[in-house]
């Protein structure tokens, strides 16, 4: 790496520039290329699961109303929120180095994303889940179903296991991101980043939007959809 | 050198039109469309799809090959429920066959 620093000093090149690529602007090109394809994968792996929820909403729609009902919309709503926060000030991070600022302000704006993808996911484990837990609403978890669902109640246990698996996955790629973010903030604190070479933030820029866009489609499948307007409020 | 800066305001403009669809979109959940809340709350998502793709993953200021790349991946997902809708949603259109316990119990020797 140091030889490559050297190397690319001597060529009046960015200490960052890769060899194989005519210049900064390729090598980037290149990079937000790769990291699309592996998001066009990771489109395909969450369709897969939403294209199952489709399906089996047509076959137990009256079962799947029954249980989206039973969510709550005001934690799915604050979330929605908070994520979509989340991807402003990952944005923002991106931003303050295409702008130039130093590498503090990143960090910042990279905490901030961080601390807000913690809200998002103690709202859902610490209170969305564990309430469902008391409400025995978790699949293999005493799960019971109550008389007043009628015949469809059978089929509502189907619902909550595509709710916890689509939720589940979706936190899980929030978890995965988090320490991503942190590294990435670590490099960003001793300056790696400026305005010509901030790959590594862009690339988990595209990761976290793309996961707040998972959330984007989510939130309305599983806690709108649900004929709401025939109760009043879900609750 | 350095990539397309979208300006600030964008970001906050974008951020706040995300904010006010999703207001809308559950506020839309509440009010009887008969059979438009779901494609109302789809459309809605479908927007703010875009305005995350376009302007926070900066598509709109990237190269055509890119552009490709994200116009493929949804290509392939609408791919994958059309034709699991297709057949999914079509199955009632023939006359059914046995299914197979009833057969099993017309035909019980095994070949």
């Amino acid at each position: 790496m140091a030889d490559m620093a050297a190397h690319n000093a001597h060529h009046g090149q960015h200490d960052a520039f890769q060899h194989q690529f005519e210049d900064m602007e390729q090598q980037r090109d290149a990079g937000t290329f790769g990291m699309w394809v592996f998001l066009a994968q990771e489109i395909m792996f969450f369709g897969g699961i939403f294209g199952a929820y489709i399906v089996y909403r047509v076959l137990f729609h009256d079962a799947f109303e029954i249980g989206s009902n039973l969510l709550n919309v005001r934690f799915g709503a604050i979330n929605t929120i908070v994520l979509i926060a989340s991807s402003l000030t990952m944005a923002m991070a991106i931003h303050s180095a295409q702008a130039g600022k130093k590498g503090k302000t990143q960090v910042m704006y990279l905490l901030l994303t961080v601390l807000l993808g913690v809200i998002f996911l103690t709202l859902k484990f610490s209170f969305e889940w564990r309430t469902d837990y008391h409400e025995h609403l978790i699949p293999g978890f005493g799960f019971v179903i109550r008389n007043a669902w009628g015949g469809a109640g059978i089929h509502v246990p189907l619902f909550f296991c595509f709710y916890f698996f689509m939720t589940g996955l979706h936190a899980l790629h929030m978890i995965i991101g988090i320490p991503i973010i942190l590294v990435i903030a670590v490099m960003a604190w001793r300056n790696r980043f400026d305005e010509v070479y901030y790959a590594p933030l862009e690339m988990v820029g595209l990761y976290w939007h793309f996961v707040d866009i998972v959330w984007i489609f989510l939130f309305p499948l599983l806690y709108l959809v649900g004929g709401r307007y025939l109760s009043n409020g879900g609750q | 050198m350095s990539g397309h800066v979208v300006p600030v305001k964008t970001y906050v403009f974008v951020f706040l039109a995300l904010m006010v669809l999703t207001g809308l979109t559950t506020g839309v959940a509440f009010i009887d469309l008969h059979a438009w809340n779901t494609p109302a709350a789809l459309a809605i998502a479908v927007v703010k799809m875009l305005l995350v793709v376009l302007f926070f993953m900066h598509v709109k200021y990237s190269p055509k090959l890119t552009k490709m790349v994200v116009v493929a991946g949804f290509f392939f997902l609408s791919l994958l429920v059309a034709f699991t809708l297709a057949d999914e949603l079509t199955r009632n259109w023939s006359p059914r066959a046995l299914d197979w316990s009833t057969a099993a119990s017309v035909t019980h020797s095994p070949r």
